[in-house]
């Protein structure tokens, strides 16, 4: 699954954007909002400033907004499955982000209220470490890779997306949990003027999301902070986000600003608002059926016959073990 | 102040064009591309909307009737009901070959197992029988039974509202609005409320009067 790592060396210039840039950013993002641009072209807006860092020159090389980036071939990516990839316009203007409003393209329109720079994330708990953490000095470490997964939504859609990011598990290591630590808590920014969609109780804000220790530290489980090699656009859940490829896709909680290690199991928030609905575990299982609608097929966005579910969204023989001797029921 | 034939038809034209609208928006808009990267799925929602915003307006043309005394608007209730059942036949259509496409293995234990999906279902098998006794041979075959039957029309207009709130995962506003404006519309039609609209009309009709007195313009007719 690891389609291409990049040297660390490579992740200053593409990810990690100095603070003069920012400011240039903000005042471009204003600007553009005042002429009621912003939410279409951020992320274009993004990568325009990104490269007027090298060329000094921000005017000349304002890219076609909302595109991948080009330092790779996206077009000939596949999953290990041999899927094709959905297109950048797919992944970033059909979303599930209720704190944007709860249309699919609603958070492509709203989203640009967020403000992901700057971004600090709490990590607490059960640590030997805890600490608050600027977005910068949290990423300093790590080794962002590109990583091809299936998203495979509750509501029985699915595409394949190429994130950017790191395995949780390295986070992990470096907060050093307790022996206590035995569930990892995330939880997305609560602040409805920047989410417009936290003035309604839709759901219990903020929005929580949980995982098992060993879940945690699973080599699939990773932490976003891209896709298609770009900064992850806002509706996407900027600048930090959750991806676990065999739970359904609600477990991937967004614009995440704290990350707890517990003793008990988490209050996840859908399980919170209709626990017969939807289960802490959320396994992607084609054998167990929302109570409304079957989850045995899904449309993957783009086609039109609906596929086969399959079992952990396909990366069962990496991930079962974990589960083995559980109920499946409780595995929904 | 009943419509002259010119005015008839003037007026069954504008219903023809306002009710056909939402499909024709529909279809440029899929044409277009202006949908989501999910068009089943707009389309779904959209053809269920307007057959329940449809279902709604015929409901409340005898409430409307009423209020206003306009009798003439009712021979345009069963063409836009006809129009919700058109809806409602696209939205199913949408179901069965764009989504599910033909399924049928799944239709039918959706059908059977999955309440949200069975009560969208026995919405528009009422609206289908609805539509195929429409004709005025019917009515007349039917007699006092037709009445009882197109009563179905108010428990379509409940099961539908039913069906679009336990199919929204937790966004019930407009579920919850289509519901508020069908019980508004059933309750206007209990004996007690129709006598306080009836005193209402009254007393308008007794300003109306003074009014066009002062203008000595005509009297006006019940």
């Amino acid at each position: 699954m690891l389609i291409r790592k990049h040297g660390t060396h490579d992740i200053r210039s593409s990810e990690i954007t100095p603070e003069s840039v920012f400011v240039n950013r903000r005042t471009f993002l204003e600007r553009s909002t005042r002429i009621g641009l912003a939410a279409a072209f951020a992320p274009g807006v993004l990568a325009a400033c990104d490269r007027s860092a090298n060329t000094a020159n921000a005017a000349s090389s304002v890219p076609v907004p909302g595109e991948p980036s080009q330092d790779v071939d996206w077009s000939r990516m596949r999953s290990e499955l041999g899927e094709e990839l959905n297109s950048y316009e797919a992944v970033t203007t059909y979303n599930n982000f209720y704190e944007f409003g709860t249309g699919k393209e609603d958070p492509a329109r709203n989203a640009h209220t967020l403000e992901p720079r700057p971004w600090s994330i709490a990590v607490e708990g059960e640590v030997a470490k805890p600490a608050v953490y600027d977005l910068e000095d949290f990423l300093s470490p790590v080794r962002l890779e590109d990583r091809v997964y299936r998203l495979r939504c509750v509501e029985a859609w699915s595409m394949v997306i190429p994130w950017r990011g790191f395995a949780l598990a390295d986070l992990i290591r470096r907060v050093e949990p307790t022996g206590n630590a035995r569930f990892v808590e995330f939880t997305t920014l609560n602040d409805p003027e920047q989410m417009p969609g936290q003035r309604r109780n839709v759901l219990p804000w903020p929005y929580v999301e949980g995982l098992r220790m060993d879940e945690a530290n699973h080599p699939l489980t990773m932490l976003v902070t891209g896709v298609y090699g770009r900064e992850l656009p806002n509706q996407n859940g900027a600048p930090l986000r959750l991806i676990v490829p065999w739970k359904y896709g609600f477990k991937g909680v967004k614009s995440i600003v704290k990350i707890r290690f517990v003793r008990d199991m988490p209050a996840t928030t859908w399980a919170i608002v209709a626990p017969d609905e939807y289960g802490f575990y959320a396994n992607v299982n084609p054998e167990v059926d929302h109570p409304r609608w079957s989850q045995a097929t899904e449309r993957r966005i783009g086609e039109f016959r609906r596929r086969e579910t399959l079992p952990f969204n396909g990366y069962g023989n990496q991930v079962a073990s974990m589960y083995a001797g559980m109920d499946p029921r409780t595995l929904y | 102040m009943a419509l002259s034939r010119k005015q008839r038809v003037v007026a069954k034209t504008v219903v023809w064009i306002a009710a056909l609208t939402p499909a024709a928006l529909l279809a440029w808009d899929f044409w277009r591309g202006n949908l989501s990267v999910n068009p089943i799925e707009d389309i779904t929602n959209r053809t269920g909307w307007w057959t329940l915003t449809l279902l709604s307006v015929t409901l409340a043309i005898t409430p409307v009737r009423r209020l206003t005394g306009r009798h003439d608007i009712v021979r345009f209730r069963r063409l836009i009901g006809l129009f919700a059942f058109f809806y409602g036949t696209l939205h199913l259509l949408t179901y069965i070959v764009l989504d599910r496409y033909f399924a049928f293995g799944t239709l039918l234990e959706d059908i059977a197992e999955r309440p949200f999906i069975t009560v969208g279902f026995a919405t528009w098998l009422i609206l289908l029988s609805l539509a195929l006794t429409s004709t005025r041979g019917w009515i007349r075959r039917l007699g006092k039974k037709w009445r009882r039957l197109h009563r179905g029309v108010y428990v379509a207009a409940v099961l539908g509202t039913i069906h679009f709130y336990w199919g929204v995962k937790a966004d019930t506003r407009e579920p919850l609005w289509f519901m508020g404006i069908v019980a508004v519309l059933l309750l206007a039609r209990l004996p007690a409320v129709r006598r306080m609209a009836g005193s209402v009309r009254a007393r308008r009709r007794s300003a109306g009067e003074r009014v066009s007195a002062g203008r000595r313009s005509e009297p006006l007719t019940p």
